[in-house]
């Protein structure tokens, strides 16, 4: 029973002294971050301060210059991604071979801020195929899933429409129900709803709300302060290529403790 | 010499003229891809390679070419020509020429592909493999149809090009009759059977894009 909730317990991702460079701007300056299952964690923080970067880094869009990332798979093993080269903490990352990484990303979906689905297949095309492909799942079970995903999304009836056909409001929600068809143990978010109108920002933040309260762990880059304050666990405010402040919601919104996240929150008038 | 004596020897040209149009088609559409992936490719060399042949293959003519191909077995290796080497040459001088131009074309539409596309694909765990056959071709196929289009009108045109190392196509067949009837007629007729066989290639292209239009991004 112990041993079964510690397994539970394990970060489901694990960034450590995380390092990146883009021609000699450092984005990434030692930046660690753990996230427990069940947790939600909203980034926020001003434009080009990393958020995105840091995201780009833990979904493998991006190799770290230094620091170590892994994931745990739900057997309780951990994937080691990224680990620095030898003994010291410093050295550069070495990445593991493909195999561990197809491991690696079958841990997390990624949600983009452009929805990038794929607009010469359907709404359910979008949402099986990967299953299908990817996962060599059997069709009956994956169209069942895909269906029960849509529906949860608010989109049944849109089955069979090219994402053109779709609202911006419903193109992000299908591009959620396609990240969840392949059950990943995490969900992250990189500006869900910075493409849509104030309505249609709605739509996508009750989705997250109501995925957040089944307990899906989930990583939120966000600009909606009060969606951060209300359904994140914990928020992180990140400037400068560094975590500034992190805490539980509450005291990171409500009373920051550091002169920039105030500044910052203060033009958002939170 | 009757009208009707005169379009049936054009129809037999004709049916060489679309020959050399298939089999161009059937080989420089698959030819194009590896040669658009080198132009793309990462690997300087690779690329550059692909480069060099586009830009030799463009820039000098397909009459040229031609006879190079038909001749260079017996000047270079001193094989002897065959009666049928005329038209190995043909094709083949078509085919690597054609090639150069739809690698080209599958390229502007394999750069055209929002890189979002690509990390979509990525992020879901789908192979290299995958991602090409199943998200980037059936984009692309859409976006250079029209460009595709333009290249297979202008082959439909180009096959009279082969009488230049007598492949006996229909204009080979049309100046041979001209010269022999004292007729502008053969022409005529010739343009006549260039210009329907094009319409029909008009229309299907049409169709085409018509069957993709589905969906617009």
């Amino acid at each position: 029973m112990t041993n079964d909730i510690q397994t539970e317990m394990r970060p489901v991702v694990r960034l450590s002294n995380a390092r990146k460079a883009f021609g000699g701007s450092q984005v990434l300056k030692d930046i660690s971050l753990e996230v427990l299952p069940g947790e939600v964690v909203a980034i926020i923080g001003p434009s080009g301060g990393g958020k995105s970067t840091l995201l780009r880094c833990l979904t493998l869009l991006e190799r770290l210059d230094g620091g170590a990332l892994s994931y745990s798979a739900k057997d309780g093993s951990e994937i080691v991604v990224a680990r620095p080269d030898g003994d010291d903490p410093d050295a550069p990352a070495v990445y593991a071979d493909k195999r561990e990484l197809a491991r690696a990303r079958e841990q997390f979906g990624l949600v983009f801020q452009n929805f990038n689905l794929f607009p010469h297949m359907t709404v359910m095309q979008n949402v099986m195929d990967a299953p299908l492909v990817v996962q060599r799942r059997g069709r009956a079970e994956v169209e069942g899933q895909a269906h029960e995903l849509l529906c949860k999304m608010g989109l049944e009836g849109c089955e069979e429409k090219v994402p053109c056909q779709l609202s911006g409001g419903q193109q992000q929600r299908a591009s959620i129900a396609r990240a969840l068809a392949l059950n990943p143990r995490a969900l992250y978010f990189d500006e869900p709803t910075s493409a849509l109108d104030p309505e249609l920002t709605g739509e996508v933040l009750r989705v997250l709300k109501q995925l957040a309260a089944e307990d899906t762990t989930m990583v939120v880059v966000t600009h909606e302060m009060a969606f951060a304050r209300e359904v994140a666990d914990r928020v992180i405010f990140m400037d400068g290529g560094v975590t500034v402040e992190e805490g539980p919601a509450e005291q990171v919104m409500g009373a920051p403790r550091h002169e920039r996240t105030r500044a910052f929150l203060g033009r958002f008038g939170a | 010499m009757a009208i009707a004596t005169m379009a049936e020897m054009l129809c037999d040209g004709f049916m060489i003229s679309v020959q050399i149009f298939l089999w161009t088609l059937v080989g420089a559409i698959p030819l194009g891809i590896p040669i658009a992936l080198a132009r793309v490719s990462r690997f300087r060399p690779l690329s550059w390679l692909a480069r060099a042949y586009i830009s030799l293959m463009r820039g000098t003519p397909l009459m040229l070419q031609m006879f190079e191909v038909y001749f260079a077995p017996y000047y270079v290796f001193g094989i002897q020509l065959s009666p049928a080497s005329k038209w190995q040459a043909c094709i083949i001088a078509f085919i690597i020429n054609y090639a150069a131009y739809f690698a080209e074309i599958y390229r502007s539409g394999l750069q055209s592909i929002p890189r979002g596309q690509y990390e979509a694909a990525e992020v879901l765990g789908y192979s290299h493999g995958q991602t090409f056959t199943r998200i980037v071709m059936p984009q692309v196929a859409k976006r250079i149809l029209p460009a595709m289009g333009n290249e297979v009108i202008t082959l439909v045109k180009d096959t009279s090009l082969a009488f230049a190392i007598g492949v006996a196509e229909m204009f080979s067949t049309a100046k041979a009759l001209v010269a022999s009837q004292r007729s502008m007629m053969p022409f005529a007729m010739a343009a006549a059977m260039y210009w329907v066989f094009n319409m029909a290639v008009e229309f299907v292209l049409g169709r085409a894009e018509k069957k993709m239009d589905y969906y617009h991004d």
